[in-house]
């Protein structure tokens, strides 16, 4: 198909260089340097999608971020789609492929259509809060349909092949927007040596220099634009970024520019240098000392009836296809306006040797020199009129201009109808304030420039504003205002910057505006045909009226029951015009309505750029031990602790958990076993008042621990529950090591510092984290004494070396600590050697060990068998709720140490005396095969009917290979005074596992196999 | 109150729509006040409501600084559930599960409730066990609630990431069925209109501005409209509740925190439930519109700005890519926050206070929407008769002198 | 995302090294065996929570891993300064609103 909108000369587009394309399964042809957008136009295709609520059809209205209609899917194929593309954001490459997103068969014979005309009238803005309640049965098979409908583009459905990154930036000056403002901003800042970072969204630099009819110097403006982008290119300071739209900013002058760096090449990223993936997406999180916001306006377009009908478009969209892109999105123009730089579109049609039907203006006598222009080259101008109205079904085909009284709301003459393709409408500019209003500044109304400008904002953004979006738009000042924000900027972050020449720009008289937000129409708005607002919600005008006489009276319900604004959009292109008509419904002012929150994004970001790098296997780092190729080689299944990988268990061919488990359950009691217990946390404490800092965050007493001994500590918060605990050494007077659970050791080394920094820093005290330092392996069982003896030079006998003590000396040949404490109940030595040494002293144990049978063991073995000697774990057995004496560790409270322990005076609570507390005791079922599910909750009356009356849960479950049976370990009600009750677990499938309450300890009470 | 029908709908199509009624009126504040709320977010006309339809209290007022439904009711992410641990706070949330399954009906007024399901994944063993207790506690409290496996996971969540590649492999899961979300908006409206039908004045754009008091018990309100009298005053300001506390002249245990979410562009539907991760920290749900909704992490500071902190964003997103690859290049579109009010043991404060006659219902933290019809209910009963329900009973402020906390952390470890 | 500046560093850093501790200068009583469960209770969980200024603790976790504290204002989240443990603000509620210095390494 030929671009029969094509224009044979003009643009910035190649027309040696034509990219074929497909949209909805038809193969077109564009020029490089189009837009999608342009491309489409340029084919005629008028219908590019269907309304999201009326299933109308629409067509490309903007040339910019604020287009409602053209949101397609792109990609060709599974893994490379991606959805709502803004088309006229969207650079052309060869071979895109681009759809529709909604309507059904096509956009251009959609059957919803119908339904959206006959039930259109049904569908007020909050019907769906009025109907679908009854039968109240009946709301999910409502709703069934109503999402079908919903969406616009779909999800891939196959994982992403791109890669994402981020880059941390910090510069002087950040310029936002690289048009006419912006450019002489960065100009003026960079020269001065600044640090400055200039990004655009567009695919080039330029702004509206790109496509505007107004020289510099005499000369296109473009080529001002050449060089002043060459100057900057020389500048070692400045980065210039293009395809990157700052869209948000944050607290502290920080903000985010999302750059898409491969989007114009294809839908995924080509490779790079050295073959390498290169990042699709970057997203720059800068720290800016001040930021000079060039954003510029967009236009609104007139509100008048049927202005959805494709073939209605902005004016300055016009102006940009025609100028920039060499495409005429018809033949016969209408133009509608209420400003004099309108007319410039006019002015642009019929430089492409077009037809301009007629100029509406709803001003009664305007003056400007754009106005004499048009009307010089014989341009119809009609004043104090607009349109009113537009006929057409997939593409216009007359509009209806009618004299207005704006201020009165009427239509004051018959009007006439002209036959046209194009009704092009402005209905002036509205600066593009969302960046200045992201932490909560509020826009300030100007009454003479009928827009919203960016609010000072509290000061909260060190931010200057430069061009349209400070309310100037002559071409000249903004340059020069452009100007003057780069100087300031660069002076208030140190630099000196010099004056420079600006270019010369034309003369000419432009007059004001008048405020039109909606066009009035001989019925009232309610009656009329539908003017839409929001394009991409389908918010009429009559919508918004409806909702203020419903009593939504704020700006936020407004937007909120009728959607407008909510769309991808962002309501650029409505919501003013829609806040202006809510206010005139309530007959307030436009200030008094004020504006709805900005919030980021500016335009849509791709949460795969928001990632970045931080998903799949760097989501989150993996820790692992000195032993991990050990555990890998030799098959071990793993646990996720914290964010250490831990061998879980070690199965043999064909062995489940059970199993697995079984057998290095037994091997352990019965000859020894090895587990790599290098993930508990290790805290080495040094300093005079070490001792006493251990006595107020133990809960029990420290003052006694001779150097070479070990004791068990527990660990309270200021409530007095259990938050740690572990074995603490004292290596010298002054000189001690302490072990944390794996997953605490980080918040227990921050909840020391705490206490030292904050309440304590009298105490002399030192605390350093040597987990990663030292690797620890766990001998254990009846044999480990014999098999320590082989590689060792310490003496172990058993009164030398006895239970809860350590030793200095060499293990398989490197200097190790060798702790005497246990975890099972069995004989075991605890090596430490440094990380370093540990793979090669465990391969040595391994080997040594053959003749023990030497089993390794993993987790949750290990969980057996201290569960087996009643050992709590905490974070399993307790939570945020149990105290020392819940847990039957009455033992280890310090009640007569003279400082006011961490714990001690929260445990002493009216509740935490209660003796119906949650106790823990050990339960066993009297079916001794029945495993209690870990978690199972607890009753005494299992015939009781629901709600029952929960009594305390199982925390910790197994079956037992030494015992022959199951046991558990549980919280019970006054469990402590309940030994010898039965207890019942109600399960999900309607079974009931019976047990009874015994102590927790339920192998070797007497401690007798740790102490030979 | 004009009823709400389809065929209503049909007959005011027929007149251009230009006959719906306000949904509720513009009063002007009367000298006194049998009940005074302050806070006109979902909770406060819950409150305003039952009062007036359930416990025959007509002569109410709702005091609202802003707009209604303006706070955390219009920022959260909407989810419903009631699968909560303790039973204290499992009956308080169920009671407010059994008042959503009617709700659109009672106040004639599409709520758009729709119990979709809520997951819970599981990625540790001890996520398990923390899953089965409960569920476990669940079921026997009367409240749905499944645990299932992994490959049950995978069957019922398509395109979540179920593979033993993620870093957190998922082994499980727990679900309320029951569980699911409702339209946010909805909620303040619907009440609204249903209390201002049954005789509650709605004030809005009335800031309060102090508490006046006569012989250690409150006797109304100072505003920006000048003095409200009031028999007894119930405070429901969730975020600014530390603020209102310290205009009556005492403290709470409450933090306020922003709190953010953040929504996707409109797509095709492919999320058809709530799943929310505790470990890789992060839900998502997808709207009638085809939104997914997303959140996460409060932000560690405390703030009012009803803003937070980018990397708070990042974290969620990444969240999310890692639980849904597929969804890595859909786009999102808005972000924002609110101010949560979270308490020590993340249960709401729902009290009498140190002022005689001053009640506050507070501390709902990440947790508040679902409550909204219970904490609603519950809130009415107890300023109707002046002692509080007994589903409310065990969230009074005693609880932190005498250490009954309820720690929920676990069942709201997502802030949500 | 803040911009801190960490008085023990003599740096400005941004937030993610720092974790936020909550309210500043809770002293832990001295005799805590002295306290009523009301007070106890008190010193646990009752808060300060100002929407406006706030004296709070911070941790520069991924940095020189000390505490401090800062005065942030709690709505606009302008930080006036940042300060050892054990020192004063210099910047109050009561006091200081019309005096904000600005804080050390703060960017004008």
């Amino acid at each position: 198909m030929s671009q029969v909108n094509r224009l044979s000369r003009g643009g910035r587009i190649d027309r040696s260089q034509p990219l074929t394309f497909t949209f909805n399964g038809e193969t077109y042809q564009g020029y490089a340097g189009d837009t999608l957008a342009a491309a489409l136009l340029a084919n005629g295709v008028d219908v590019i999608g269907r309304s999201f609520k009326y299933s109308r059809p629409r067509g490309i209205v903007a040339a910019g971020a604020e287009e409602p209609n053209a949101v397609l899917q792109i990609g060709s194929r599974e893994e490379t789609q991606i959805p709502n593309v803004r088309a006229t954001q969207q650079a052309l490459y060869s071979g895109l492929v681009a759809a529709s997103t909604n309507g059904w068969p096509s956009v251009n014979n959609d059957l919803m259509g119908i339904l959206g005309k006959v039930g259109g009238k049904m569908m007020p803005p909050g019907f769906y809060y009025k109907t679908f309640m009854y039968p109240s049965s009946l709301w999910m098979t409502y709703e069934k349909y109503i999402r079908k409908a919903a969406g616009l583009g779909r999800a891939p459905l196959e994982n992403d092949p791109d890669i994402y990154d981020h880059i941390n930036q910090h510069c002087d000056v950040l310029v936002i927007g690289a048009g006419p403002a912006g450019l002489a901003a960065a100009l003026a800042a960079g020269r001065s040596g600044a640090r400055v970072i200039l990004a655009d969204e567009q695919e080039e630099f330029g702004g509206s220099l790109l496509d505007t009819r107004e020289t510099l110097d005499g000369k296109p403006a473009a080529e001002w634009v050449a060089k002043v982008v060459a100057e900057l290119k020389t500048l070692p300071e400045v980065t210039l970024l293009p395809r990157a739209t700052v869209n948000g900013y944050h607290d502290h002058n920080f903000l985010t520019i999302h750059e898409r760096r491969t989007d114009h090449l294809g839908e995924t990223a080509p490779l790079g240098a050295f073959s390498a993936p290169q990042a699709r997406h970057r997203v720059h999180r800068v720290r800016a000392g001040r930021v000079v916001l060039a954003a510029g306006a967009h236009e609104r377009p007139l509100v008048y009836a049927n202005n959805d009908v494709p073939g209605n478009m902005l004016a300055g969209a016009v102006s940009t296809y025609v100028r920039r892109y060499g495409v005429a999105p018809g033949k016969k123009l209408v133009l509608a306006t209420n400003n004099d730089y309108a007319y410039r579109t006019a002015l642009d049609w019929l430089d492409a040797g077009l037809q301009v039907v007629a100029v509406a203006d709803a001003r009664s006598n305007p003056r400007g020199s754009w106005v004499e222009e048009v009307r010089s080259r014989g341009v119809r101008v009609l004043t104090g009129s607009s349109v009113i109205d537009v006929r057409g079904g997939k593409r216009v085909e007359a509009a209806r201009v009618a004299a207005i009284d704006p201020v009165a709301m009427k239509v004051t003459s018959p009007g006439e109808w002209l036959d046209c393709d194009l009704v092009a409408s402005s209905g002036g500019y509205s600066p593009v304030v969302h960046l200045a209003s992201h932490l909560g500044g509020r826009p300030e109304w100007r009454e003479d420039i009928l827009a919203f400008v960016p609010g000072e904002g509290n000061g909260l953004q060190k931010r200057i504003d430069a061009g349209a979006v400070n309310g100037v738009f002559k071409l000249g000042d903004v340059i020069a205002n452009g100007f003057e924000a780069g100087v300031k900027a660069a002076a208030e972050t140190g630099f000196k910057a010099t004056a420079g020449d600006l270019p010369r720009t034309e003369k000419r008289v432009e007059e004001a505006a008048i405020a039109l937000f909606q066009v009035p129409h001989e019925k009232p708005t309610a009656r009329a045909p539908k003017q839409f607002v929001d394009l991409q919600n389908d918010v009429t005008a009559a919508g918004i009226e409806l909702a203020t006489r419903e009593g939504f009276e704020s700006v936020e319900h407004v937007k909120r029951y009728t959607a407008l604004g909510f769309g991808t959009d962002q309501g650029k292109l409505g919501n003013i015009n829609g806040l202006a008509i809510a206010a005139r419904s309530m007959g307030i002012s436009i200030p008094q309505m004020g504006t709805t929150m900005f919030r980021p994004n500016y335009t849509p970001v791709t949460f795969g750029a928001v990632a970045g790098r931080h998903c799949g296997h760097l989501f989150e780092p993996k820790r692992y031990t000195a032993m991990q190729a050990w555990h890998v080689a030799n098959g071990a299944e793993f646990e996720d602790v914290g964010q250490w990988k831990r061998p879980w268990y070690f199965p043999k061919k064909g062995e489940d958990l059970h199993a697995a488990v079984a057998r290095e359950c037994l091997a352990v009691r019965n000859s020894v076993g090895i587990l790599d217990a290098s993930t508990l946390g290790k805290i080495d404490i040094q300093g005079p008042d070490a001792r006493e800092f251990l006595n107020r965050v133990y809960t029990n007493a420290w003052t006694k621990l001779d150097v070479g001994k070990a004791r068990y500590g527990l660990m309270c918060k200021e409530d007095g529950m259990v938050f740690d605990d572990g074995v603490t050494a004292c290596l010298a007077d002054n000189h001690f090591l302490m072990t944390t659970t794996t997953g605490g050791a980080a918040r227990v080394l921050q909840w020391l510092e705490l206490y030292h920094q904050t309440e304590w820093p009298e105490l002399k005290v030192y605390f350093t984290s040597v987990t990663d330092h030292w690797a620890t392996m766990t001998l254990s069982g009846p044999n480990s004494r014999k098999l320590l003896a082989e590689v060792t030079d310490i003496d172990l006998d058993k009164d030398g070396f006895p239970f809860m003590t350590w030793k200095e000396g060499n293990v398989a040949g490197v200097p190790a600590r060798v702790f005497r404490i246990s975890f099972t109940g069995e004989l075991s030595y605890e090596v430490n050697v440094q990380a370093d040494y540990a793979l090669g002293v465990w391969e040595k144990l391994i080997e040594a060990g053959k003749k023990y049978d030497l089993t390794p063991y993993g987790t949750e073995t290990m969980h057996v068998l201290r569960a087996e000697k009643g050992f709590i774990i905490v974070g399993q057995d307790t939570d945020a709720s149990v105290t020392p004496d819940d847990l039957n560790m009455g033992w280890c409270v310090g009640r007569t140490k003279p400082f006011s322990w961490i714990g001690w005076r929260g445990m002493n609570r009216e509740d935490c005396l209660r003796e119906d507390r949650k106790q823990l005791v050990g339960l066993k079922p009297i079916d001794p095969l029945k495993v209690l599910p870990e978690g199972a909750q607890l009753v005494f009356d299992p015939k009781q009917s629901i709600p029952m009356t929960m009594v305390g849960h199982v925390t910790s479950s197994y079956m037992s290979a030494t015992m022959g049976h199951s046991f558990a370990m549980a919280v019970v009600k006054g469990g402590l005074k309940r030994m010898g009750e039965r207890v019942f677990a109600p399960l999900a499938d309607g079974s009931v596992i019976e047990a009874e309450i015994v102590s927790s300890v339920f192998y070797d009470p007497k401690g007798e196999r740790q102490n030979v | 109150m004009q009823r709400y029908s389809g065929f209503g709908l049909f007959k005011h199509s027929l007149s251009h729509h230009e006959n719906w009624q306000r949904m509720w009126r513009n009063p002007t504040p009367k000298p006194v006040y049998d009940v005074v709320i302050v806070g006109g977010g979902g909770h406060g006309l819950a409150t305003a409501y039952y009062l007036a339809k359930e416990f025959g209290v007509k002569n109410v007022a709702v005091v609202e600084k802003g707009w209604l439904g303006g706070g955390n009711t219009a920022r959260n992410t909407t989810i419903v559930r009631s699968n909560y641990l303790w039973d204290e706070s499992a009956q308080l949330y169920e009671h407010a599960m059994k008042l959503w399954e009617g709700l659109s009906q009672d106040i004639n007024y599409n709520v758009m409730y729709s119990p979709r399901g809520v997951y819970n994944l599981c990625h540790t063993l001890q996520d398990m066990r923390d899953s089965e207790r409960r569920v476990s506690a669940n079921r026997l409290n009367g409240i749905d609630g499944e645990l299932l496996n992994a490959e049950q996971v995978a069957a019922e969540i398509p395109y979540l990431d179920c593979s033993k590649n993620t870093r957190y492999p998922i082994m499980g899961a727990t679900v309320q069925r029951r569980g699911g979300v409702a339209r946010h908006d909805a909620v303040a409206w619907g009440y609204a209109r249903a209390a201002d039908a049954a005789g509650v004045d709605l004030i809005q754009q009335t800031e309060v501005i102090g508490f006046r008091k006569q012989d250690g018990a409150v006797i109304g309100v100072e505003t920006t409209r000048g003095f409200i009298g009031a028999k007894r005053v119930g405070v429901v300001t969730a975020g600014n509740s530390g603020h209102m506390a310290k205009l009556a002249g005492f403290r709470l245990p409450i933090e306020s925190h922003p709190l953010q979410a953040l929504v996707s562009e409109p797509i095709k539907p492919i999320i058809d439930s709530v799943i929310m991760s505790n470990a890789v920290h992060g839900y998502i749900s997808q709207s009638d519109k085809g939104d997914l909704v997303i959140g996460a992490g409060i932000d560690g500071y405390n703030g009012y700005g009803q803003r937070g902190s980018y990397p708070t964003i990042e974290h969620t997103l990444q969240a999310i890519v890692e639980m849904f690859p597929i969804l890595s290049r859909v786009r999102m579109n808005r972000q924002w926050g609110g101010i949560v009010d979270t308490s020590p043991d993340a249960c709401p404060v729902i009290s009498k206070t140190p002022v005689k006659n001053l009640f506050f219902n507070c501390g709902w933290g990440t947790g508040g929407f679902k409550a909204t019809p219970g904490s609603g209910h519950v809130f009415a009963a107890s300023l109707a008769t002046g002692e509080m329900h007994p589903l409310a009973k065990p969230f009074a402020l005693e609880r932190f002198h005498t250490g009954a906390l309820i720690d929920e952390h676990g069942a709201a470890a997502v802030a949500h | 995302m803040l911009h801190i500046f960490c008085p023990h560093c003599g740096e400005l850093r941004s937030e993610e090294e720092f974790h936020a501790a909550g309210q500043a200068h809770i002293a832990r009583p001295l005799d805590p065996n002295a306290c009523t469960d009301e007070e106890w209770g008190d010193y646990l969980f009752f808060r300060d929570n100002p929407r406006g200024l706030h004296h709070e603790l911070w941790l520069h976790a991924a940095g020189c891993r000390k505490y401090f504290n800062a005065t942030r204002h709690t709505i606009s989240y302008e930080i006036l300064e940042t300060y050892k443990i054990g020192e004063k603000p210099s910047v109050t509620e009561a006091g200081g609103s019309e005096k904000k210095p600005v804080a050390k390494g703060v960017t004008a």
